[in-house]
């Protein structure tokens, strides 16, 4: 039987992976892959928690957190290749229209 | 005992293909070191008897998702690839942040301790198998969120649909004013659609 703390550990160390990539990298897919990194740790916090309560609650929720992981997917992705297409021909790697 | 080394096993293959992830230069190389990650992730998930979400995150994450951003790899060319200035310039800042973050959450656990027990026991779900139980939960505890969770795909694939469009005012300027960049715009926008 595995403690219900190692699990826990694990999804530390793998948000924090995904805190990691996203504050240092600087390609906009693989902040996106940061991202799915971190919400993976919160989904087995989550699993590892209705496992240990006796409840599927925590299973429901990882279960919406994987819909809603695919739809921000879709969204980011289709934002990152018109992004790429109306700058190309500009700096392609100074994005900052938005900064004052 | 081989519970324990499953679960070292997946971990560190998590770890190690986590940060790989997340320094190595190649894009693609990231995409799959996050697909053997999805895999862990799916054995770790049967070690909790969550048989159904294992599925899922093979199918949906690794199949799907994973998938998707191969694709638009292949469209972002690699070597002019899309950058942002990054949101911390110093690389170390990140890296502090980040393991300050998780020292202070592994120092934070063990005073954790687990709350009232749910309605399904181990042996409740098994004897109803974990899909079952899980569809249960869902059609009749959370059946709103459900169809919220339909409407956010609803939602995704609506602006899906609108930012991959060519607007046609754009491109008639773009292919007026760019010649040179033309033929390679025009291959990957017949991809695209």
């Amino acid at each position: 039987m595995i403690p219900l703390s190692w699990y826990m550990a694990l999804a530390v160390v793998l948000f924090c992976i995904g805190v990691c990539g996203f504050l240092t990298r600087r390609n906009v897919i693989v902040m996106f892959l940061s991202i799915e990194l971190m919400l993976n740790g919160v989904n087995l916090n989550l699993v590892a928690l209705s496992h240990f309560l006796e409840s599927l609650r925590g299973q429901t929720f990882t279960f919406f957190i994987i819909t809603v992981a695919a739809a921000e997917a879709a969204i980011g992705l289709g934002i990152a290749i018109a992004l790429y297409r109306s700058r190309r021909t500009v700096h392609v790697d100074s994005l900052n229209q938005l900064k004052g | 005992m081989f519970d324990q080394l499953f679960f070292g096993y997946c971990a560190l293959m998590i770890t190690t293909s986590g940060i790989l992830a997340i320094s190595l230069r190649n894009p693609v190389h990231c995409v799959l070191m996050v697909l053997v990650l999805f895999f862990h992730m799916a054995g770790l998930y049967l070690t909790l008897q969550a048989e159904f979400l294992a599925a899922v995150q093979i199918i949906v994450y690794a199949g799907a998702i994973l998938v998707l951003y191969l694709f638009v790899l292949f469209l972002v060319s690699i070597r002019q690839e899309l950058q942002l200035d990054a949101f911390i310039p110093n690389p170390w800042v990140g890296r502090i942040i980040a393991v300050g973050l998780g020292a202070g959450l592994i120092y934070v656990i063990p005073a954790f301790t687990l709350g009232e027990k749910g309605a399904w026991p181990l042996a409740a779900i098994e004897e109803l198998t974990h899909t079952k139980a899980l569809g249960q939960e869902l059609f009749t505890t959370s059946l709103l969120p459900f169809e919220i969770a339909g409407l956010i795909l609803l939602v995704a694939l609506i602006g899906g649909l609108v930012l991959a469009r060519r607007e046609e005012v754009g491109s008639v300027v773009n292919e007026g004013d760019a010649v040179p960049q033309g033929n390679a715009q025009g291959k990957d926008q017949e991809v695209v659609s």
